[in-house]
C-alpha cells in the first residue's frame, strides 16, 4: 500500500519519474530543476531503473536529445526552467508538431534580466502559444501525481502531445513535504510500463518526420495540432478520473475553495492557491463572501470548467505572476478576461502582479485584491493592473 | 584507398535509399555524396538530418526521397537527435522493445552551416559523449540554402553574398574551419575526409565509420554549382581538382593516427581549381599567390601528421 514520506518535492518528482518506468532523460542542470535530475541520475546510476541518462552540453540538446528518443520510441522526460526553457525554446514548439510524447518539468522562474533565481510565472509565460498541454500544480503531493498522469495523457493515442508539468522553483521544488508515494505495481497497473509509440524512428517500416510544411499544407497541420489540443481535455480529465479511482486523489482542470456561495474570487495558479486559501478563511471568518478558483489546467484552456465556477461571481481578483509588458494586464488576466467576454452579466476583472522573482506574497497582500476587486464590483470599474508590494 | 582493386561501379549495390525525384539543383555535389554514403551503409539506418539543402529538397510533405527512418527537428541539433536516437535503441534493445536482430547504424546529416557555425555545440557534445553514430557534414562552403551566405567553412577569398567582392574587399578575409580537426581533438575512433569525386574513397569511409565503435565523423567536400558560381557537369571535375591541388586533401584519422588515403603525385597549383568558379573570378594573381601558399602550407602540415 502507498507510504507517507517526508521527502523534498523535486525528489518526489524524480521518483515518480522512476515509477513511470522512464526509458531516456535527457537534461542540463539549471536552478532550481537540479534536484530533479540529480536524483534521477543517481536512481539511474543505482540501477533502480533501467534508463538512459543523457547528460547533454545545454537544454537546447536536452530537448532535440529528448526528440531522438522519443521519436525512436522511447519514454521520455527531461526538466528545466527559466533561461533553461528560453534556450531550448526553439525545439520546445517543435515538438508537439512531431507529435512526441515527452513530459517536461518546469521549475519555474523569473526570467533575465535582471537575472534571479527565484520564482514566478514568466519562464511559463513564455511558451504559452508552444502546443504543450500545461498543468500547474500546488504541492508536494501533486507534483508526485500529475507526473504520473503526465505520462499517461501524452501517450494517449488520442493525445499524442507532449506535457508540461509547471511546479514553483524553490517554492515547491525546494520543500519538503509529507508525500503519499505509491508502489510499483499499483503505478503498473495504471501507466502500462511496456509503452509502445504510435510512430517510431525503426528501418522495419520507415518513416519521415519533420518534413517541409508547404504553405498548401501548413496552415493545415496547425489547425490540426490546435484541434488535438482542445481534444485532449477530454482524455486529460478521463486521466485524472481513472487516477482518483485508482488512488482517491482527484485533479480538477479547475479547483475551487468556498466558491459555492462567493461573490467575489481570487484566481491564482501555482503553489500561491495554497497562501490564497488562508487569505479567504480569514475573509469568511470577517463576513465576506470569498471564494478561490485555482486554473489547474492551462493548456488547454478548461473555458466550460472555468466558466462554471464564476457563473455567481461578481468579480475576480487575477494573481498574475509574470508581465506582459506594455499592455492591457498580466498574461492570465488577460486570458481570464478573454474567457469572460460574452457572461452575462458581466464580470469585473481585476489584475494583480505579484511575487514576482521570489518577493513574497502575504496573506494580507491577498486580502488587499480582495479589498481592491470588491471596490472595483463596487464601482463597476475594472482597475487598471498593478503591482502587489511594489515601491516607486 | 586500400580494396582499390575490388571495386567496380558494376559491384555497387543499385538499390537507392536516396530515391531520385528529389528538388535538388543540377550537378549538386551534396545528395551525390548522400547518395554514396547511403549505398555504402545500406537499409538498416536511421537519419537525423539538420534543416538545410538536404533537407528541404528531400521532404516537401507529401513527397519524401527517403526510403529509410528520418528525421528533421531544426538546425543546428541534428547531432543530439542523433544522440537521443542512439540512447533510445540502447536501452529499448535491453528492455526487449526494439528489434534487436539488426545492426541498425545512426547517422547525422548536417551541412557546414549546421556543423561549423550553429550546431558546433551540439556536434561537440554529442563526440564528447561518445554515443555509437556518424555525423557527416556535406561542406559547400556557404548557407546554400538561404542563398549563398559565408560561413565559417567558407574559404579565403571566396566571394558570398555576405562576404561580398567589392572595392575595398576581396570577399572572405578568414580562413576555413578546419572542422575535420576539430573533430580529431576529441579523441574520437574515427575522422575522414572525403570528396563526391572519389566515390570509393567516399563509401569505404562511409562504412568504416558506420562499422566503428563510437562517434565517426565524415567531412565531405561538396561541390555546389548554384553557390559557387560554376557550371553543373564541371562538379566531379572541381571536387577532383580540389583534392589534386591540395585544398581538400582526403585523408582519415583512426585513433588518432593519421593517413593520406589518396596522395597526389604532383600537387597542382590552386590556379586551376579556382579558375572553374565564379567565386573566386574576382581575384587577382597575388591573391590566387597568396591562397596557394596557404593551401600548400597546410597540406604540408597534414603530410608531416601522416609520416608520424
Amino acid at each position: 500500500m502507498s507510504k507517507r514520506v517526508g521527502i523534498e518535492v523535486s525528489l518526489s518528482v524524480s521518483e515518480a519519474v522512476k515509477l513511470a518506468n522512464v526509458d531516456c532523460i535527457a537534461a542540463y542542470p539549471i536552478t532550481p530543476q537540479t534536484h530533479i535530475v540529480e536524483h534521477l541520475s543517481e536512481i539511474v546510476a543505482n540501477g533502480e531503473v533501467d534508463a538512459e541518462f543523457i547528460p547533454v552540453e545545454s537544454e537546447h540538446s536536452a530537448m532535440s536529445v529528448c526528440c531522438g528518443c522519443s521519436a525512436a520510441g522511447a519514454r521520455t522526460y527531461t526538466a528545466t526552467s527559466s533561461q533553461g526553457l528560453a534556450l531550448m525554446n526553439e525545439i520546445v514548439f517543435i515538438v508537439p508538431s512531431l507529435r512526441l510524447p515527452i513530459v517536461m518539468t518546469v521549475a519555474d522562474r523569473s526570467l533575465s534580466g535582471p537575472i534571479s533565481i527565484w520564482n514566478d510565472h514568466t519562464d511559463a509565460m513564455s511558451v504559452r502559444d508552444c502546443g504543450w498541454i500545461q498543468f500547474f500544480v500546488e504541492n508536494g503531493q501533486e507534483a508526485f501525481d500529475a507526473h504520473l498522469t503526465a505520462f499517461k495523457i501524452a501517450e494517449d493515442k488520442r493525445v499524442l502531445l507532449p506535457v508540461m508539468v509547471h511546479m514553483d522553483g524553490f517554492i515547491l521544488t525546494h520543500m519538503i513535504e509529507p508525500i503519499e508515494f505509491l508502489e510499483q505495481d499499483e503505478v503498473d497497473k495504471f501507466l502500462s510500463k511496456n509503452y509502445t509509440p504510435a510512430i517510431q524512428l525503426n528501418p522495419e517500416k520507415p518513416v519521415t518526420m519533420g518534413a517541409v510544411g508547404i504553405p498548401e499544407i501548413y496552415t493545415e497541420a496547425k489547425k490540426a495540432h490546435d484541434v488535438v489540443l482542445h481534444e485532449s481535455k477530454k482524455v486529460i480529465i478521463e486521466v485524472w478520473n481513472e487516477f482518483a479511482e485508482l488512488f482517491g486523489r482527484r485533479f480538477k482542470p479547475v479547483e475551487t475553495y468556498k466558491m459555492e456561495d462567493a461573490e467575489i474570487a481570487l484566481l491564482t495558479m501555482g503553489s500561491y492557491g495554497e497562501t490564497a486559501q488562508i487569505a479567504i478563511d480569514e475573509l469568511r471568518k470577517e463576513g465576506e463572501k470569498a471564494g478561490l478558483i485555482k486554473l489547474r489546467l492551462w493548456r488547454p484552456f478548461p473555458l466550460e470548467e472555468f466558466l462554471d465556477t464564476v457563473s455567481n461571481v461578481k468579480g475576480v481578483g487575477v494573481v498574475d505572476r509574470a508581465i506582459t509588458y506594455g499592455t492591457t494586464g498580466g498574461p492570465l488576466a488577460i486570458e481570464i478576461r478573454n474567457a469572460l467576454y460574452d457572461v452575462e452579466p458581466r464580470k469585473v476583472v481585476t489584475d494583480f502582479i505579484a511575487g514576482l522573482a521570489g518577493r513574497d506574497v502575504t496573506i494580507n497582500d491577498f486580502k488587499y485584491m480582495y479589498q481592491k476587486t470588491k471596490e472595483a464590483v463596487k464601482s463597476g470599474k475594472a482597475l487598471p493592473y498593478q503591482f502587489i508590494g511594489v515601491r516607486g | 584507398m586500400e580494396k582499390y582493386n575490388i571495386y567496380a561501379a558494376k559491384l555497387l549495390p543499385k538499390r537507392e535509399i536516396l530515391s531520385p525525384g528529389h528538388r535538388a539543383c543540377q550537378g549538386c555535389g551534396e545528395l551525390l555524396a548522400v547518395r554514396q554514403v547511403l549505398k555504402a551503409i545500406g537499409p538498416d539506418v536511421i537519419i537525423a538530418n539538420a534543416t538545410g539543402c538536404l533537407e528541404i529538397v528531400t521532404s516537401s510533405f507529401p513527397d519524401t526521397a527517403w526510403t529509410v527512418p528520418w528525421i528533421h527537428v531544426a538546425f543546428e541539433n541534428a547531432a543530439a537527435v542523433a544522440s537521443g536516437i542512439e540512447s533510445a535503441l540502447k536501452v529499448l534493445k535491453r528492455k526487449g522493445r526494439y528489434p534487436s536482430d539488426r545492426d541498425i547504424k545512426i547517422v547525422a546529416f548536417a551541412g557546414d552551416g549546421g556543423t561549423a557555425d550553429i550546431g558546433m555545440q551540439a556536434l561537440s557534445g554529442a563526440l564528447e559523449r561518445f554515443h555509437n553514430f556518424m555525423y557527416v557534414c556535406y561542406d559547400n562552403e556557404a548557407y546554400m540554402n538561404t542563398g549563398i551566405q559565408r560561413s565559417s567553412s567558407t574559404p579565403f577569398c571566396a566571394t558570398t553574398t555576405t562576404s561580398p567582392a567589392g572595392k575595398k574587399s576581396f570577399g572572405q578575409k578568414t580562413n576555413k574551419k578546419n572542422l575535420p580537426e576539430i573533430a580529431v581533438a576529441h579523441g574520437i575512433p574515427y575522422v575522414a575526409t572525403a570528396c563526391p569525386s572519389y566515390p570509393f574513397d567516399l563509401m569505404e569511409k562511409a562504412t568504416k565509420g558506420v562499422n566503428t565503435e563510437g562517434p565517426a565523423y565524415l567531412h565531405i567536400f561538396s561541390p555546389c554549382p548554384t553557390g559557387w558560381r560554376s557550371l553543373p557537369d564541371d562538379s566531379i571535375e572541381i571536387g577532383r581538382l580540389a583534392i589534386e591541388t591540395g585544398v581538400f586533401p582526403l585523408y582519415e584519422v583512426v585513433n588518432g593516427k593519421y593517413k593520406m588515403t589518396y596522395k597526389p603525385l604532383k600537387l597542382k597549383h590552386v590556379s586551376e581549381y579556382l579558375k572553374k568558379q565564379g567565386r573566386f573570378k574576382h581575384l587577382t594573381g597575388e591573391l590566387i599567390e597568396e591562397i596557394e601558399k596557404r593551401v600548400k602550407e597546410n597540406y604540408n602540415k597534414l603530410v608531416k601528421k601522416c609520416e608520424i
